[in-house]
């Protein structure tokens, strides 16, 4: 099985967009970890009358409207921004393949509960339900945001691994599986998951980019990350006051987000192009 | 059909209940009291808070709360707005809702028209340099965060070179009693920019849709004969393969509203249209219960109803999925 998935991986490669994404999303994630130690303090307000500088200089991107770096402060985005997106996708998807196995292997009433749930729970936009839950917090801790993006994103997994499962009850491997003895929990591990880990991992992956895009959201309405964190929605919020005189104050931070979130869609659809290439 | 058609109302009726109810627990158990928000701008005695909660039922178990809710709701009753007290959530919902269905009656429209048109052109010319740059263009627009466009559009079309207005749906200097077409005129200019940053960044979805339903009509021998018996190729394209490549389409649009009712969050607070994502966005700080609920009823109920006309639609353009 564990085969299958490298497979999965290697056909994605394959495509020239996925080579693509997946080769700028290495460079975000490596760029992330190792070089803010290298760049200045990312808060750090010195001579802070002086206003946004153009790029140029000691500054590569320029300087915001506190005179901060705006390369070190996009940098230390970049670590918050991925480690969110990384750790809510993960709940995510731990969270869907767990409901999606148990409400299809279970069948019957613990089925049709959990996905009526589903169901009400997807007709609300999930912007509604994350904003009610953020401003539980004045200043809501990343590890509650990560919660939040989490717990508000895993409706369509269920459904889509609920129904593989469906499929898959019916096949020998599980019918043998099960007359040898294993527990239900057991079957579900050992046997459905991998089976059910390429569409899993296609749909988190294309996840990444509405976690990103809703965590700058949040950030630009001021709920996300809180300064003087640096975040990229947080940056272009502060850019406001000077769009026109300093555009480079905004337009950075907003590259920032497009690179990111398209490399994390190319590989999605690379991968589901390598999991399906009838729709490619 | 007719069996199939009043069980999948029934369904979109529970789903209904069942979000609301999700809402209303979320809503209750997350701290935070309306009242707070009230005090925090003038300060009031035990007493007067004592009053208020009794007026708003605040001070009632959770069930009589709901029940009072669901009772009223049920009467065309969506009570009193605490934060825009003493206006009726009634009325604060159907003084935004116009604004926000112009804003999305057109994006809906520039994505049918103008996603459809660029979907098929991408279908006729798949594999060539069109193709590949519009599906590049797309693909990039959908990564781009709304608020983020608009402020870019804003910065260059309305204050750089003045173009269009930034911000509301009407110039302050034009009296109500103007002429009708001053006043339309003044609403599309204010129109333009919102409508297309939420249609740019919701568009791929459509052309993308069109682009794989129509290369697989393409392909179709019907097309081919059409094609052989020496039909204009616009008239192929569009009378005979067109037609049968719609239907995804038409599935998207129900299914698009939730991404269209997101976005057109942001894109109301970059523009500052007094739509209801406004609304509801000062509903859900203020924790004004009420106004609240009302936002979250029309909201998850044009999504619940999106689903079933899209089912209803696609039944009866497409007689293979009717059922029995």
């Amino acid at each position: 099985m564990r085969g299958s998935l490298l497979d999965l991986v290697r056909n994605a490669l394959r495509s020239a967009a996925g080579r693509w994404g997946a080769f700028v999303l290495l460079v975000l994630v490596i760029g992330a970890i190792a070089l803010p130690p290298l760049l200045q303090d990312p808060a750090a307000i010195r001579d802070a009358a002086l206003g946004a500088q153009a790029p140029g200089g000691g500054h590569w991107l320029g300087t915001d409207v506190l005179n901060r770096d705006i390369l070190a402060r996009l940098v230390n985005g970049a670590r918050i921004s991925l480690a969110i997106a990384a750790l809510a996708t993960l709940l995510t998807a731990t969270l869907g393949a767990g409901v999606g196995l148990v409400a299809g292997y279970s069948g019957g009433a613990v089925d049709s509960v959990l996905m009526r749930l589903v169901d009400a729970a997807m007709a609300i936009p999930r912007l509604f339900v994350l904003l009610l839950l953020v401003l539980v917090w004045d200043r809501i801790p990343p590890a509650a945001l990560i919660l939040v993006i989490g717990l508000t994103g895993w409706f369509a997994t269920s459904r889509l691994v609920r129904s593989e499962t469906l499929r898959l009850r019916q096949e020998a491997f599980v019918t043998a599986a099960e007359a040898l003895g294993a527990p239900g929990w057991r079957v579900m591990l050992r046997h459905l998951l991998p089976n059910v880990a390429g569409p899993i991992i296609v749909t988190a992956t294309l996840g990444i980019g509405d976690v990103i895009l809703l965590e700058a959201g949040l950030s630009f309405l001021g709920l996300g990350i809180q300064p003087p964190t640096p975040s990229w929605g947080g940056m272009i919020l502060e850019s406001r006051s000077v769009m026109t005189s300093a555009p480079w104050t905004a337009i950075f931070p907003g590259m920032a987000i497009i690179a990111t979130v398209l490399s994390a869609n190319m590989v999605g659809e690379a991968l589901r192009a390598a999991l399906d290439p009838r729709i490619a | 059909m007719a069996g199939w058609a009043l069980r999948r109302l029934l369904q979109a009726l529970a789903t209904f209940a069942a979000s609301l109810l999700i809402i209303f627990v979320i809503m209750r158990v997350a701290p935070g009291d309306p009242l707070v928000r009230l005090e925090s701008n003038t300060p009031l005695d035990p007493a007067e808070v004592r009053v208020l909660r009794q007026r708003f039922g605040l001070d009632q178990p959770f069930t009589a709360q709901l029940g009072n809710w669901l009772g009223g709701a049920l009467r065309g009753d969506f009570g009193t707005s605490i934060g825009h007290y003493p206006e009726t959530v009634g009325r604060l919902l159907s003084t935004r809702l116009p604004a926000s269905l112009i804003l999305g009656g057109t994006v809906f429209l520039l994505n049918f028209t103008v996603g459809v048109w660029l979907g098929v052109l991408q279908a006729r010319h798949r594999g060539e340099r069109l193709d590949r740059w519009l599906t590049r263009g797309s693909v990039a627009l959908y990564a781009m965060p709304a608020f983020w466009l608009g402020l870019m559009l804003i910065a260059l079309l309305s204050l750089e070179w003045r173009i269009f207005p930034s911000a509301q749906m009407h110039d302050p200097f034009i009296a109500p009693e103007a002429p009708f077409v001053t006043r339309l005129m003044d609403v599309l200019r204010h129109l333009v920019l919102p409508a297309i940053t939420l249609s740019a960044v919701t568009i791929a979805g459509t052309m993308r849709l069109q682009r794989t339903a129509m290369i697989q009509t393409l392909r179709e021998d019907y097309v081919r004969a059409a094609r052989a018996r020496g039909l204009e190729e616009r008239r192929v394209v569009w009378k005979h393969a067109w037609r049968n490549a719609l239907f995804p389409v038409i599935t998207l649009f129900g299914l698009s509203l939730p991404v269209l009712v997101t976005g057109a969050v942001f894109v109301e607070y970059v523009f500052n249209w007094p739509g209801l994502g406004g609304l509801a966005a000062d509903a859900i700080s203020g924790r004004d219960y009420p106004l609240l609920m009302g936002c979250a009823m029309l909201v998850t109920g044009a999504v619940i109803l999106g689903g079933v006309i899209t089912d209803f639609a696609q039944h009866a353009l497409d007689p293979r999925t009717r059922p029995g």
